[in-house]
């Protein structure tokens, strides 16, 4: 019948407000209780080094031209030995919107995301990191890539030196 | 004590009418009016019907006048310009009228002039004037109630759904 | 005389305990809430401020205090600043009759724990209420926003309608009590509360009261997802949170107004009254908070249909019902 279904229909939600009364909330309290966010999780970035403790940053720009608001900017500069590095590398973390494209634009795998989520500050200025404060000592999530051990031909290593390289070819030779 | 309180109570009723019919505004005629309805309320009272001032209150101030804003609000009666010029001036009869409202109803609680007159029973009892209603004024009543019967069969008819093809 | 000074004195020293306990519930109520409807869904609601947040409405004042008081462009400002007062004014004037215990006798007077017990109390509460809708009204359309404007015609109509099937499922209550004084109603439910005598008016009341409160689920006049806020879209500081505090202050009412009709006022065993009564009274307010957390809002229209053409026709049947029976009862 029509009437009892209205009338179950109008306490049924009442005993399950009740139920929900004495169960225990979800919420986590967050400075005292926090969470721990997946490895992947997309927060503070930060540029890694190489394994062998050199930068892995080349300042190709690729991030900084994938980034959608534009909070990434450096200089790129060249060693000695033609290898590029950034002269300054900056990152606006009052506009950083943690999308990760950065991170998958970048092919030196330089540029990563942490699970440090607690960079909230009241001066807008410390947000703006400098190189120095976003380099960080390890390789992150690989750690053994190296971009020059398999590309950059010639720049770093003789051609030929990386592992899983020819040499260069001869044109003056016909032997195979 | 009664006649002049009477009087000032008349004073202040025919102030606030005549307030609520100069004014431009419907809100603040209606505001008036219920100013007005307090006063007649009070009058109630200083005649020894408390009740009579209760239903007074409930159903004119409460349930009439309410009623009142909503047709105005609904219709959108109520001019948009607000006139120029500090507020508290076209405020300044209210205020002056529920001033004196205030100080006839302290008036009458301290002296209480309705105490040692001959009051019929009705006018306080509330089942005597149920009884009194319905076997004395019983005539009256009915009167009434055909009078506002006659005005909603007006009423539906006057606002009833013309029926199709024929004009006003 | 001296006399007249002790009672001066008296009702003064009620008035200030009366406005004391009412304000600090009004408060707290906010607060609990609050907490209560955090904890329906699964949350904890506030608990920052003080020992488990209790010292939020104690912020939450500050807060309002400070703000800016705002008045729109082109509002009728008079009004406009006025109304919120009276909502709140009349929410507090309905405890003048509310009996909260039994007399006491303190240096041999007696003393009434009521501060007027008018004989037409009952009737005292019903002028109060309709002009408390002055208050939403006159501030829904002095505010010169098409929905404070909305919000206002919502609740004129709906407080209209149903203060007509509340004003009828009292009616029993007066029947058996047969008098309008809230203390003789009271003193009628010695035995047993009217909860169990007249139970179809009881839940006439709650229906008719809650949307004569303008509270979840008929809180039409204010619905957010509707019409931004309703009749107080346009306020800001300290008079929106005369509206607020109306609002609880109102549910005291409410608590109390269903406790004195239906529960048995102060009557109870075991504890002393006013305990009791004030047990009664947070146990309502419980009753609306949890209403408030399980109930969705139903359409304008669908309410103003319930409340004509369910409830009233219901309400008079029930005063049929009940008249007769009493009468078989008594004869």
């Amino acid at each position: 019948m029509n009437l009892w279904r209205d009338i179950k229909g109008t306490l049924q939600p009442f005993w399950v407000t009740l139920g929900y009364l004495f169960k225990k909330p979800v919420t986590i309290q967050y400075p005292e209780e926090k969470r721990t966010p997946p490895p992947r999780y997309r927060a503070r970035i930060v540029l890694t080094c190489n394994p062998d403790g050199s930068e892995r940053c080349v300042a190709c720009q690729l991030c900084s031209a994938a980034c959608p608001v534009n909070c990434i900017s450096m200089q790129a500069a060249e060693a000695a030995d033609g290898r590029r590095y950034a002269a300054w590398f900056r990152i606006n973390f009052s506009r950083c919107i943690f999308c990760g494209l950065c991170t998958e634009a970048c092919p030196t795998m330089a540029i990563q995301t942490t699970p440090d989520y607690e960079i909230c500050n009241r001066d807008v200025l410390k947000l703006v990191h400098e190189k120095e404060d976003l380099l960080i000592d390890g390789c992150g999530k690989d750690t053994e890539y190296n971009f020059y051990e398999h590309s950059g031909i010639g720049v770093v290593n003789e051609r030929g030196g990386n592992e899983d390289e020819y040499g260069p070819v001869d044109p003056k030779s016909l032997l195979p | 004590m009664t006649t002049v309180l009477f009087y000032i109570l008349g004073f202040i009723l025919l102030a606030a009418t005549l307030m609520c019919i100069t004014r431009r505004n419907p809100v603040h005629a209606v505001i008036y009016l219920v100013a007005g309805f307090f006063a007649l309320a009070l009058m109630f009272y200083l005649l020894g019907a408390p009740l009579v001032a209760a239903w007074e209150v409930i159903v004119y101030a409460g349930a009439i006048m309410v009623l009142f804003l909503f047709i105005i609000m609904m219709l959108g009666l109520a001019p948009q310009e607000v006139p120029e010029g500090p507020g508290w001036q076209r405020w300044l009869p209210l205020v002056l009228l529920s001033a004196s409202l205030m100080a006839c109803s302290l008036l009458i609680i301290l002296q209480d002039p309705a105490a040692g007159q001959e009051i019929p029973d009705f006018y306080l009892a509330p089942q005597a004037l149920g009884e009194a209603l319905f076997s004395r004024y019983a005539m009256a009543v009915e009167m009434v109630s055909f009078q506002l019967l006659f005005a909603t069969i007006g009423a539906f008819l006057l606002g009833r759904p013309l029926p199709k093809g024929e004009d006003q | 005389m001296n006399d007249l000074l002790i009672s001066l004195v008296l009702i003064l020293v009620k008035l200030g305990l009366i406005l004391g306990v009412v304000l600090t519930m009004a408060a707290y109520l906010v607060l609990a809430e609050r907490k209560i409807l955090g904890r329906m869904q699964l949350r904890y609601g506030p608990n920052r401020i003080g020992p488990g947040g209790m010292m939020q409405p104690l912020c939450d004042v500050i807060k309002l205090l400070t703000k800016e008081d705002f008045v729109p462009d082109r509002a009728d400002k008079w009004i406009f600043l006025f109304a919120p007062g009276l909502t709140a004014l009349a929410a507090l004037l309905s405890f003048a009759v509310v009996p909260f215990s039994p007399p006491v006798t303190l240096f041999g007077r007696e003393i009434p724990m009521v501060v007027c017990d008018l004989n037409i109390g009952l009737l005292y509460i019903f002028g109060l209420s309709s002009l408390a809708v002055y208050g939403v009204v006159l501030g829904g359309w002095a505010s010169n926003s098409k929905y404070s404007l909305l919000g206002a015609l919502r609740g004129l109509a709906q407080l209209v309608s149903y203060e007509l099937a509340l004003g009828l499922a009292l009616v029993p209550v007066v029947m058996s009590a047969k008098s309008f004084s809230l203390n003789a109603i009271v003193m009628a439910q010695a035995d047993w509360p009217n909860l169990l005598r007249h139970p179809l008016a009881f839940i006439i009341f709650m229906i008719s009261i809650t949307a004569e409160s303008k509270r979840t689920p008929f809180d039409m006049p204010e619905a957010e997802n509707e019409i931004v806020a309703g009749y107080h879209t346009e306020y800001s500081g300290m008079r929106f949170g005369l509206f607020f505090v109306g609002e609880y202050i109102n549910l005291v009412v409410i608590g109390a107004m269903t406790t004195v009709f239906f529960l048995g006022g102060w009557h109870g065993p075991f504890l002393p009254p006013v305990v009791w009564f004030i047990l009664k009274v947070l146990f309502v307010a419980f009753l609306f908070i949890w209403a408030r957390g399980s109930m969705p809002r139903p359409r304008y229209d669908q309410l103003m249909h319930f409340g004509w053409k369910v409830l009233i026709p219901l309400a008079l049947l029930n005063v049929v019902l009940s008249g007769a029976i009493s009468l078989a009862v008594n004869s």
